[in-house]
C-alpha cells in the first residue's frame, strides 16, 4: 500500500512540477522583456508562455530554427536521437554561456565507443542569429511548458527582433 | 528454331560483354554462391538463385554465427562474400574486416583508416556507409571524408588512395562505388550543405581520375551533348541546366549522387539519380533547377549522358531522386522491353525504357501520396512527364514563412535509399517503404561554406487516417503500376530487401527483426529479433555447400533521428495506434552481423 501512495504522489509531483518551476525557478522565470526577448532576473534568455498557451516570439522562432538546423542530429522537439543528446535537457542543465560556447565552437567526444562530433556553428548566420531563440525554445521544452510539435499560438514578432535579424542576416 | 537463334545470340552477346565489362566483377556476380556487389548484381535486382533455404523450410532458420563490428552508429549496406572471404564494413570510422568463412569467421585482416573526426559534423544524417565494392583482386573503401582506397583483397594492403571531395565544404561520402570495366564510378553526398553534386570515374588500376560529370552547371561540366542527350525523346538543348537557375545559385545547387548505381553491359550505360536542389526553401531558387531530382543514363567510358529525366522539377519537399534504378527485361503490351524501375522519394514508381528513356508507367506506390495528382503521360502535352502539383501542398505556392501541413510523403520519402528487390519468378518488386507525412515551412537562409544550408522547418508524423504505423512492405507490379499486397509495419522499413529462388523475400525492421515472407502471398514465414534495429540490407551466400543469410543490425541513419524519440501525430491526437511509438522503446545502438542457416 505505501508503494502505491508514493507512486501516486510521485505522479502528481511530476505533472505539477513544470508549472511550479516556471513560476519559481530563477533560471526559468521571465523577469522582463529586453530588446524584444524575455530574460530572467540574471539576464539569461527565457520563455514567456501566456495562460492560453500563446508562446513568446523567441520561443516560436527557436522552434523553427531548431527544426531546420539542429533536429537532423538532435531529433524532433529536442528529444534526442540515436546518436545525439536530447537538448531539451541540456538547456536546463547547462549554463547558458557554456551552451553558447558549444554551439559556436563545437565539441568532440571521439573514442573507442564514442564518435560524437558537434560542429562549430560560429560562422553560420542561420544558427548564430537565432541562438538565443533556440536556447529559449529548448528551455521551454525541457521545462515541459511547450508540448511537442509546432506551438499552436504565438506572439507577433517584436520590431526590435526584426531589426536585429535583418542586421545579423546581412539584410 | 527461333528460340535457338535468340539463345545463341544471347550467348554471343554474353561473350562480347564479358570481354568489355569488368571480367572479375561479372564472373564474381555470376557465381551466386558469392555476394560480390552491394546490389546483388549490376541490374540491382537483389535476387539470388540460391534456393536451399526455401519457403517450406525457412521456418527452421537459426543463427549460425554473429560478429560485432565494434562500432555503435547506423549500419547500412551489407557484407560482401568473395570465395571464402567475407568483407565487413562499418560506419565512421569505416573499419574493414576480412573474415575467413572456412575458419569460423576468423579475422584475416582489418583496415582502419585515420580520418579527421570533423567530417562527422558535416554528415547530415548519421555516419552511415553503404558498403564496399570488389574488382580485380581489390576491395574498395570509400570513406566518410571522401578518401577512396583500394585494398588488396588478400592482405588488406593499400594499393592506392585518392580524395574525391572536400569535407570542409560539406562534401562527404555515404555510398558504395560501382566497378565498371576498368573504372570505378563514384558519387558524392552533401545536399544539405550546398555542394555542386557530381559523379566521377577513377581508374581501378591506378586511382587516376578519368572524368567528372556534374549534376548542375554549364554543359561542359554536365558532360552532355545538347543535341544528342535527350529527355523524353527530345534533345535537352544548350545550357539546359543553368537556364533553369537564377544567377549563380547552381554553384551551390546540390544534386548529389549518393544512391545505388546500376549498369547495363549490353547498352553500356550506367544509371543513377540526383538529389535535392539546395536550399530546401524553393523561393530562393526559382526555376526547374535542372538536373537535380533526375534519372541519368551515362556512358561509363566517357561520362557523357545519353538521356535524362527530371522527376520533380523545382523540388519543394526534399524528394531526392537518388533511389536505386532496377534493370529488368520484361514484356510490355506483348513486346519484350529493357526496363528501368525506380521507386522515387516523391512517392511515384516510374517504369521507363532504359534504352531510350521513354516513360512507360508513373504511379503512386503509397495511396497516401497527396502532393501530386499524378504525372502527365500525354506525349503531345506541354507538361509531358511533369507531376501535377496540388496547390494546397505546394510549399512554393504557400510561400516562405507559411507552414504547409499534411504533405505526404514526408521529406524522407515514400522510400529512401533502402533498396527494393525483384524476383524474375514472380515478376514482382519487393519494396521497403515509409508511411510518414509532414508539415513543411520554408524560410530564408544564408549560405556559409561547410555549414548546413537547409532553410525549412519540418515536423513528421505517421500517415493520418491509415494503420497508424510508419511503414509498409509492399509487392509492386511495375507494368500495371499497382500494389499487389502491402504489409503494415509499425516503423519505416529502412532495410534493403532480398528475393531468392527459394520463393522467399527477406527484410529487416527498425525494431530489429529479420523477417522472411512468402514471395507470392506476403505471408510471414519466419522472424528473429537481432540485437539492434536493422537499416542494413539482407544478403545471401553459399559456403561449404550450405546457404547462409546475413544482415547487419545497428540502428541509426535518418530513421534513428526522428523515430528514436517517436513521431507525434497532430492530426490524430493522443492514443492513435502507434502514433507515439518511440523506437527507443524497442532497440538500442550496436553494430552486429547476424548470419543465419538451416539446421544440419
Amino acid at each position: 500500500m505505501p508503494t502505491t501512495t508514493f507512486r501516486a504522489l510521485g505522479l502528481v509531483a511530476l505533472t505539477t512540477l513544470p508549472l511550479q518551476a516556471q513560476e519559481t525557478d530563477p533560471n526559468l522565470v521571465a523577469d522582463r522583456q529586453e530588446d524584444g526577448r524575455w530574460v530572467t532576473a540574471e539576464d539569461i534568455p527565457t520563455f514567456k508562455i501566456e495562460e492560453d498557451g500563446t508562446v513568446d516570439w523567441a520561443t516560436f522562432s527557436g522552434f523553427r530554427r531548431y527544426h531546420a538546423e539542429c533536429h537532423v542530429c538532435h531529433g524532433p522537439d529536442g528529444e534526442g536521437s540515436t546518436y545525439a543528446p536530447a537538448l531539451k535537457r541540456s538547456a536546463l542543465t547547462m549554463d547558458y554561456y557554456d551552451f553558447l560556447a558549444v554551439v559556436a565552437a563545437g565539441r568532440q567526444k571521439v573514442g573507442a565507443s564514442d564518435n560524437s562530433v558537434m560542429p562549430a556553428f560560429g560562422n553560420n548566420p542561420n544558427v548564430m542569429c537565432y541562438v538565443e531563440d533556440i536556447y529559449t525554445y529548448l528551455k521551454a521544452r525541457g521545462a515541459d511548458v511547450v508540448p511537442r510539435g509546432r506551438p499552436a499560438k504565438r506572439a507577433d514578432k517584436p520590431p526590435e527582433i526584426a531589426e536585429q535579424e535583418a542586421a545579423c542576416m546581412g539584410g | 528454331m527461333k528460340t535457338i537463334g535468340s539463345l545463341s545470340l544471347t550467348l554471343l552477346l554474353g561473350m562480347t560483354l564479358s570481354a568489355s565489362a569488368n571480367d572479375s566483377v561479372t564472373e564474381a556476380i555470376d557465381n551466386s554462391k558469392q555476394w560480390a556487389i552491394q546490389t546483388g548484381d549490376y541490374a540491382n535486382t537483389r535476387y539470388s538463385e540460391l534456393d536451399q533455404i526455401n519457403k517450406d523450410n525457412v521456418k527452421d532458420l537459426r543463427v549460425a554465427w554473429t560478429f560485432s563490428t565494434g562500432v555503435l552508429r547506423g549500419h547500412e549496406g551489407s557484407p560482401l562474400v568473395i570465395g571464402d572471404i567475407m568483407y565487413v564494413h562499418t560506419p565512421f570510422p569505416n573499419i574493414v574486416y576480412a573474415l575467413d568463412l572456412a575458419n569460423d569467421g576468423r579475422i584475416l585482416w582489418r583496415y582502419e583508416p585515420k580520418q579527421n573526426p570533423d567530417v562527422i559534423a558535416v554528415m547530415c544524417c548519421d555516419t552511415v556507409y553503404r558498403g564496399l565494392a570488389y574488382a580485380d583482386g581489390k576491395v574498395f573503401l570509400h570513406q566518410a571524408d571522401t578518401t577512396l582506397v583500394a585494398l588488396d583483397a588478400k592482405t588488406g594492403g593499400v594499393k592506392w588512395s585518392v580524395v574525391n571531395g572536400d569535407p570542409t565544404k560539406g562534401e562527404t561520402n555515404t555510398a558504395t562505388v560501382l566497378p565498371v570495366k576498368d573504372k570505378l564510378i563514384v558519387g558524392i553526398s552533401g545536399g544539405e550543405f550546398g555542394v555542386q553534386g557530381h559523379v566521377t570515374a577513377y581508374s581501378i588500376e591506378t586511382g587516376e581520375q578519368l572524368w567528372r560529370a556534374y549534376s548542375v552547371g554549364p554543359d561542359d561540366q554536365l558532360l552532355v551533348d545538347p543535341e544528342a542527350t535527350t529527355e523524353l525523346g527530345k534533345p535537352i538543348g544548350k545550357d539546359s541546366s543553368i537556364n533553369t537557375w537564377e544567377g549563380d545559385q547552381w554553384q551551390i545547387g546540390g544534386g548529389t549522387t549518393w544512391g545505388w548505381y546500376a549498369y547495363d553491359p549490353d547498352l553500356n550505360l550506367f544509371y543513377y539519380g540526383t538529389g535535392n536542389p539546395s536550399t530546401w526553401n524553393p523561393a530562393q531558387r526559382p526555376g526547374d533547377n535542372k538536373w537535380s531530382m533526375t534519372i541519368f543514363a551515362r556512358d561509363p567510358d566517357t561520362g557523357m549522358a545519353k538521356w535524362v529525366y527530371q522527376m520533380t522539377p523545382h523540388d519543394e519537399w526534399d524528394f531526392d531522386g537518388v533511389n536505386e534504378m532496377i534493370l529488368t527485361d520484361q514484356e510490355v503490351d506483348g513486346q519484350q522491353r529493357k526496363l528501368l524501375t525506380h521507386f522515387d522519394r516523391n512517392g511515384i514508381a516510374y517504369t521507363l525504357d532504359r534504352e531510350s528513356g521513354e516513360l512507360l508507367v508513373a504511379e503512386k506506390y503509397d495511396p497516401a501520396v497527396n502532393w501530386t495528382t499524378g504525372v502527365d503521360m500525354d506525349p503531345a502535352s506541354e507538361t509531358y512527364g511533369r507531376p501535377t502539383v496540388v496547390a494546397e501542398y505546394s510549399t512554393e505556392q504557400n510561400g516562405e514563412d507559411t507552414n504547409t501541413t499534411g504533405v505526404c510523403p514526408a521529406a524522407l520519402g515514400t522510400k529512401d535509399q533502402q533498396p527494393a528487390a525483384f524476383s524474375p519468378k514472380t515478376n514482382l518488386f519487393y519494396v521497403p517503404t515509409n508511411h510518414v507525412c509532414m508539415d513543411y515551412e520554408p524560410f530564408r537562409v544564408s549560405y556559409a561554406a561547410g555549414q548546413p544550408y537547409v532553410g525549412a522547418t519540418l515536423s513528421m508524423y505517421p500517415a493520418p487516417g491509415s494503420h497508424g504505423g510508419m511503414g509498409n512492405f509492399i509487392a509492386w507490379d511495375n507494368i500495371k503500376g499497382e500494389i499487389k499486397w502491402s504489409l503494415p509495419e509499425q516503423f519505416s522499413v529502412w532495410s534493403g530487401a532480398l528475393a531468392t529462388a527459394g520463393d522467399i523475400v527477406f527484410y529487416g525492421t527498425l525494431e530489429g527483426y529479420l523477417k522472411a515472407i512468402d514471395a507470392e502471398t506476403g505471408d510471414e514465414l519466419y522472424r528473429f529479433k537481432t540485437p539492434s534495429g536493422i537499416i542494413g540490407n539482407v544478403m545471401t551466400y553459399e559456403q561449404g555447400g550450405k546457404q547462409y543469410i546475413g544482415v547487419l543490425s545497428g540502428v541509426g541513419g535518418w530513421a534513428g533521428i526522428g523515430l528514436a524519440a517517436g513521431l507525434t501525430n497532430p492530426t490524430e491526437g493522443l492514443g492513435a495506434v502507434g502514433g507515439y511509438a518511440a523506437l527507443s522503446e524497442y532497440t538500442a545502438l550496436g553494430g552486429q552481423l547476424t548470419v543465419f542457416e538451416l539446421p544440419d
